[in-house]
C-alpha cells in the first residue's frame, strides 16, 4: 500500500504527519510512501532527508491524493480535499466527527474509509495511537513557555548581590494531559505551582509533578473521572461556587495561570472570572488553552494575545502543537505509524482494517460507504469504575434490637423445623427398624454431633495433621476384619487378612506421619 | 473373655479418638492428642483381639506387624510436598478394606443362613452374632452391608485417581468419558436397582454389580475433577472413608465403629466444607467438575505484565520493612520451602516483620502450605489465616506471590462476571509493591487472567520459584 502525507492546507498549519524518521518505520511494514514536497518545510525536514529515507516526493497535491492508497494528515481535510477522497482510500486524520457532518458525508459518498485521531478510545492498548495526548502534552509545555516569554520575571527565585528575586507562582488549573506537562515544566523552571482539578483522585500525580494540590473545604461526592472514561464531568453549582471562591482567594498572590479545563463536546466552564482577572498583578499572564472551546476565561479571544486594562496579559492562542512543529510532527507522526502498525497486523504491507478490533473500530467514523460514528462503547471500560460501595446506614439501637430479635426468630424457626423434620424421619425409621438397629443409631447420631462440634475447634493451619490423623483412626475398620478373621471359610480369612493387612498399614503410616508433621510446629 | 470388658475398652477408646481430635485446636495440644489416638487404636485393637469372634490372633498379628513396617517406611519417608499422595493412597486403603469387610459379611451371611437351628445356637463369634438376627434384622444388615461396600468401593477408585492426580501420575485436568455426568447417574440408578434386588434375594450377583458400579462411580467422579480442586476432593474421600467404617459397624454391630466412623465422616465433611466456602463455590459444583459457565463477559485485562530480575525484588526487600509472603502449590511443585524459609531467617535476622499469607485453599490439601512451611522450620506464629492478615496488606511494602494465582485474583472482588467472583481472595495487591515468583506468563488453575499480574505496583520475577530464590538470597543483606 502506498501512504502519503499532503501539505497542509490550513493557514499556519506547520505540522506534517509523516517524517522522514516514520517514514522508515512504515517501509518496515511493507508499505511504501510518498509525500507532497514541502510538505514538512515549516517543521523543519526538507524534501532531501524524505528521499533520504526513501519517500517518493510528488509535486502536487491533487498528485499525492491520487497516488495514496491511504492518507495521512494532521487538520481535519478542507472541502477541497474532501472531494479528492475515492472510493476504497483512507484517511487517517484529525477529523471532529461530532462536528463534521458534511466532511463525514463527503467521505461516506466517496466510499472513503475515515480514521479520525482524536476518536482513538482512551485504554491502555491505544496510548501509543493517543494523539490527542501527544499534543496534549506539547500544548502544557509550551503553553508555559509562552507564558514565561510573556512574564517579566524569573520563574525561579534567586537570591542575587543585586536583591532578592521571589519565585513565581503558577496555578494550573485542570491536571489532564496538558495541565500535568505544564506543571511538570513549571516546576523545573523554578516556580512554586499549584494545581487544581475537579477530579480529587489526580492529586498523587499532580503531588508527584512536584505540584501542590489546591484541596477545597467541600463534603460531596465528588466527580469520580474513572465513570466518564477518565476525562472531568460538569460539576454541582456547589462545587462550582467553593471552586471560585478558592480561585479568587488565590488570584491575587499568582502570576501566571493556566486554565486547561475542557469537558468533552461542551463549552469549556468559566473558572477564571472578570473580577479574577482584575484582581492580579500587573504583569501577570493567564494562558488559556481551552480558548478554541470558549475559554476558561471570558476575556479570552481565540488564537490572539491581548493585554487588560490593569495589565494583565490573556494568551489565547489554539495552536500551540503547531508553534513546537518538528516536535509535533515527530509525536503525531509515531501515533499514526503505530496505528498503521495496528492496521497491518502482518507486516505485509496490506491493510487490514478490522472493524472487530476495539481501537480500530472506535476511531473509524466512516466505513464502506456507511458513517459508523458515533462508535459502540468500547467492551473495555478505560479505567477500572471502583466499585460503587453501597453506603451500610448507621442502625439505632431500637433498629439493632429489633434485628436481632427478627435474627434469633428467624434462627429458632429454622433450627426448629431442622429438628422437627429430622425427629419425623428418626420417628419413621424407628417405626419399622428394630431396637437393636436403633440402639446403634442413636450412637450414630450422638457421634456425628460430637465430631461437627469437635472439628470446628481445629485449628486451618493443623489441617493436613487432621486429615491424617482422620485417616489413622478410619482404619478402625480393622476391628471389624478383626472380628471375622476368626469364622469361617478359607475366602474369608483371605479377604479378612487382607483387610487386616491393609488397614495395618494405615494406622502406623497415619500416626507416624502425623507424628513427624506436628514435631515440625515449631514457634518462634 | 468377658463382652462386658470389651464394650468397656471401646468406650475408653471413643473417648481417647474424640480427645484426639479435640486436641488438634493448638499447635502444642496436638502433639499430646496424637498419643490419645494412638493409644485408643492401640486398647480397641487389643480389646478385639481378646473379644469375642477373634480368632487366628497370631496370623492377626503377623498382618498388623507387617502393616506397620510398611506403614512406618511409608511415615518416615514421604516428603512433606507428597503429603497429599500419601492421604490419598491411605484413603483407598480404608475403602478397599471396607469393601473387603462387607463383603465378609455378606459370605457370612449366606454360610449362617443356610444352616438348621441347631447348627446356628452352635455357632460363636461373627457368625453367632449373625445367626441371632430375626427376619428384619437381616434385611436392615443387608443394607447396612450394601451401604458399606458402595461408599468402600467409591473411596477406593475415587482415591487411586485422586492419587493419581496428586502424583502426576494421570493427567491432573478434568476429563470425562463421553456421557459425562448421564453416565454417573445411571451407574447410581444401577446401585439402586441393585440394593432392591438383593435387599429381597441376598444373592452375590446383585452385590457384585452394584461393586463394579460403584468403582466405576469413584474413578469417574474423580478424573472429572481438576487439580486445584483436589483440596475438597481429599476432604471428601476422607469422609467417605468414614461413612464407609460408620456403615460397616452398622452391619456388625460394633458401636466403637460407629463413633470413629462418625467422627471422621463429620470431619472430613467439615473440611469440603470449609474448602468449599473459600472457594465461593457451592460442594456440588465442586464435585461435578470444572468451573461453571461465566454470568456474562470477563473484563479484559489491560496492561502489561513487567518483569524484574533478583537484583530488583533484593533492592526492595533490603528497603522494605515489612513483607507478607504468599505461598502456593507452586511452591510445593518447585520444593522451594527451604529457600523461602531461609529467606525469612535472612529478613527477619535484619529486623523486618516477616509474616505468611496462607489462603484455605493453597495447595492440594488442606493445612498443606503450614506443613510445608513447618517443614522447613518456619515458626508457625508468622504463618497467618487469610482472616487474620487480609486487612494489613495496604500497610505492607512488599507482598511476594509464591507460585499462587487464583487466591490473589483481584477479579473475584473487581469483575461481577468472573467464574471466581465472589471467591475471598488474598489482597495482596493493596500492598506498596508486590513480586510474582511464577514460572511463565499462563494462566492458573481455572484458566482465568489475573489482573494482578498487570497492576502498576506488580513485578513477574520470572522463573523456577526455587532457582529464583537462590538467586535472589546471596543478594540480601
Amino acid at each position: 500500500m502506498k501512504i502519503g502525507a499532503p501539505k497542509e492546507t490550513f493557514e499556519g498549519e506547520a505540522r506534517v504527519a509523516m517524517t522522514p524518521e516514520s517514514a522508515l518505520q512504515i517501509q518496515k511494514l511493507g508499505h511504501t510512501c510518498v509525500i507532497e514536497t514541502g510538505a514538512g518545510a515549516m517543521a523543519g525536514f526538507s524534501d532531501k532527508s524524505y528521499k533520504d529515507a526513501g519517500v517518493e516526493v510528488v509535486k502536487t497535491a491533487a498528485a499525492l491524493w491520487k497516488a495514496a492508497d491511504v492518507v495521512v494528515k494532521v487538520r481535519q481535510p478542507s472541502e477541497t480535499e474532501s472531494k479528492r477522497l475515492r472510493d476504497g482510500q483512507t484517511l487517517i486524520s484529525f477529523f471532529n466527527p461530532a462536528a463534521n457532518e458534511a466532511g463525514m458525508e463527503a467521505a461516506k459518498k466517496a466510499g472513503a474509509r475515515v480514521i479520525a485521531m482524536e476518536m482513538v478510545p482512551r485504554i491502555s492498548r491505544a496510548q501509543k495511537m493517543d494523539a490527542l495526548s501527544s499534543m496534549a502534552n506539547i500544548a502544557g509545555y509550551r503553553a508555559v513557555i509562552e507564558a514565561g516569554n510573556n512574564f517579566g520575571r524569573f520563574f525561579t527565585g534567586q537570591v542575587t548581590a543585586a536583591g532578592k528575586v521571589p519565585p513565581a507562582k503558577v496555578l494550573v488549573v485542570g491536571a489532564g494531559v496538558a495541565g500535568l506537562a505544564a506543571i511538570g515544566t513549571a516546576t523545573s523552571l523554578g516556580a512554586i505551582t499549584y494545581a487544581f482539578d475537579v477530579r480529587p483522585e489526580v492529586a498523587e500525580q499532580v503531588e508527584s509533578m512536584g505540584a501542590e494540590f489546591v484541596f477545597l473545604d467541600f463534603e460531596e461526592e465528588q466527580a469520580d473521572g474513572s465513570a466518564s472514561g477518565g476525562y472531568a464531568s460538569v460539576s454541582s453549582p456547589e462545587f462550582r461556587e467553593a471552586q471560585l471562591a478558592k480561585f479568587r482567594e488565590l488570584a491575587p498572590d499568582i502570576d501566571i495561570v493556566i486554565t486547561t479545563a475542557l469537558i468533552p463536546n461542551r463549552e469549556a466552564p468559566e473558572l477564571w472570572t472578570e473580577d479574577m482577572v482584575a484582581a492580579m498583578k500587573p504583569g501577570s499572564v493567564i494562558v488559556d488553552l481551552a480558548a478554541e472551546k470558549g475559554g476558561n476565561c471570558k476575556l479570552t479571544v481565540m488564537d490572539e494575545k491581548i493585554v487588560t486594562d490593569n495589565g494583565v496579559t490573556i494568551i489565547g492562542y489554539t495552536d500551540f502543537p503547531s508553534r513546537m512543529a518538528a516536535q509535533a510532527s515527530t509525536l503525531y507522526s509515531n501515533n499514526i505509524r503505530h496505528m498503521l502498525f495496528d492496521l497491518t497486523p502482518e507486516k505485509d504491507g496490506v491493510i487490514d482494517h478490522d472493524m472487530e478490533d476495539d481501537v480500530i473500530r472506535g476511531a473509524t467514523v466512516t466505513f464502506d460507504k456507511e458513517i459508523t460514528f458515533p462508535p459502540p462503547p468500547p467492551k473495555v471500560a478505560a479505567i477500572a469504575a471502583a466499585p460503587k460501595k453501597a453506603a451500610v446506614p448507621e442502625l439505632t439501637a431500637e433498629e439493632k434490637a429489633a434485628k436481632e430479635v427478627a435474627d434469633f426468630k428467624q434462627q429458632t424457626k429454622t433450627q426448629v423445623t431442622l429438628i422437627a423434620v429430622g425427629a419425623a424421619l428418626l420417628l419413621a425409621v424407628g417405626l419399622v427398624a428394630p431396637a437393636s438397629f436403633m440402639q446403634h443409631f442413636i450412637v450414630f447420631v450422638l457421634s456425628v454431633f460430637i465430631g461437627f462440634q469437635v472439628i470446628w475447634g481445629v485449628a486451618h493451619s493443623l489441617h493436613t495433621p487432621l486429615m491424617a490423623v482422620t485417616n489413622a483412626i478410619s482404619s478402625i475398620i480393622i476391628l471389624g476384619a478383626l472380628m471375622q478373621i476368626g469364622s469361617g471359610s478359607f475366602l474369608v480369612v483371605l479377604l479378612a487378612a487382607l483387610a487386616v493387612f491393609m488397614t495395618g498399614i494405615n494406622i502406623f503410616g497415619g500416626f507416624l506421619v502425623t507424628r513427624r508433621m506436628l514435631a515440625m510446629f515449631q514457634k518462634s | 473373655m468377658e463382652f462386658g470388658f470389651t464394650t468397656a475398652a471401646y468406650v475408653v477408646a471413643a473417648v481417647l479418638f474424640i480427645l484426639s481430635l479435640g486436641g488438634l485446636s493448638g499447635q502444642e495440644s496436638a502433639k499430646r492428642a496424637v498419643w490419645y489416638g494412638i493409644a485408643g487404636m492401640a486398647l480397641a485393637v487389643a480389646a478385639t483381639l481378646v473379644g469375642p469372634g477373634a480368632g487366628y490372633w497370631f496370623l492377626s498379628l503377623l498382618l498388623i506387624a507387617g502393616g506397620g513396617a510398611i506403614g512406618y517406611q511409608l511415615a518416615t519417608k514421604v516428603q512433606m510436598t507428597q503429603m497429599p499422595e500419601l492421604v490419598a493412597a491411605m484413603h483407598s486403603l480404608v475403602g478397599l478394606a471396607a469393601v473387603f469387610v462387607g463383603l465378609i459379611a455378606h459370605i457370612e451371611l449366606g454360610r449362617v443362613m443356610a444352616m438348621g437351628e441347631a447348627e446356628r445356637n452352635a455357632l460363636e463369634g461373627f457368625a453367632g452374632l449373625l445367626a441371632h438376627k430375626s427376619g428384619v434384622e437381616v434385611s436392615i444388615l443387608r443394607v447396612e452391608l450394601f451401604l458399606g461396600i458402595f461408599i468402600g468401593a467409591v473411596t477406593f477408585t475415587g482415591s487411586v485417581v485422586a492419587y493419581g492426580k496428586l502424583a502426576g501420575k494421570v493427567d491432573s485436568a478434568a476429563t470425562k468419558l463421553p456421557g459425562g455426568h448421564m453416565l454417573n447417574a445411571g451407574a447410581l440408578a444401577l446401585s439402586v436397582i441393585c440394593l432392591v434386588w438383593y435387599f429381597n434375594t441376598g444373592g452375590f450377583f446383585p452385590l457384585f454389580l452394584m461393586t463394579l458400579a460403584a468403582l466405576f462411580i469413584g474413578y469417574h467422579l474423580i478424573m472429572g475433577i481438576g487439580g486445584a480442586d483436589m483440596p475438597v476432593v481429599v476432604s471428601m474421600l476422607n469422609s467417605y472413608s468414614g461413612w464407609a467404617a460408620a456403615a460397616i459397624g452398622f452391619s456388625l454391630g460394633n458401636d466403637l465403629l460407629i463413633v470413629v466412623g462418625a467422627l471422621v465422616g463429620s470431619s472430613g465433611a467439615i473440611l469440603s466444607y470449609i474448602m468449599c466456602k473459600a472457594m465461593n463455590r457451592s460442594f456440588v459444583s465442586v464435585i461435578l467438575g470444572g468451573f461453571g459457565g461465566a454470568a456474562g463477559p470477563q473484563m479484559a485485562v489491560e496492561g502489561e505484565q513487567v518483569a524484574i530480575d533478583a537484583d530488583g525484588v533484593a533492592t526492595a526487600l533490603n528497603e522494605a520493612d515489612s513483607v507478607i509472603i504468599i505461598p502456593g502449590y507452586g511452591m510445593a511443585v518447585a520444593q522451594a520451602q527451604s529457600a523461602v524459609a531461609e529467606l525469612v531467617r535472612k529478613l527477619r535476622a535484619q529486623g523486618k516483620t516477616v509474616r505468611f499469607a496462607i489462603h484455605p485453599v493453597a495447595g492440594r490439601l488442606p493445612g498443606h502450605m503450614n506443613v510445608l512451611l513447618a517443614e522447613a522450620k518456619v515458626p508457625y506464629d508468622i504463618v497467618m489465616e487469610m482472616d487474620e492478615i487480609n486487612e494489613d496488606f495496604p500497610d505492607t511494602d512488599v507482598a511476594i506471590v509464591i507460585g499462587s494465582n487464583d487466591i490473589v485474583n483481584p477479579a473475584a472482588q473487581d469483575d461481577p462476571n468472573s467464574p471466581i467472583a465472589g471467591m475471598p481472595v488474598l489482597e495482596c495487591w493493596k500492598a506498596k509493591q508486590v513480586f510474582v515468583s511464577k514460572r511463565g506468563q499462563g494462566t492458573g488453575y481455572s484458566g482465568i487472567e489475573n489482573p494482578l499480574f498487570f497492576k502498576d505496583n506488580t513485578r513477574m520475577f520470572y522463573g523456577d520459584a526455587k532457582a529464583s530464590l537462590d538467586s535472589l538470597l546471596p543478594k540480601i543483606d
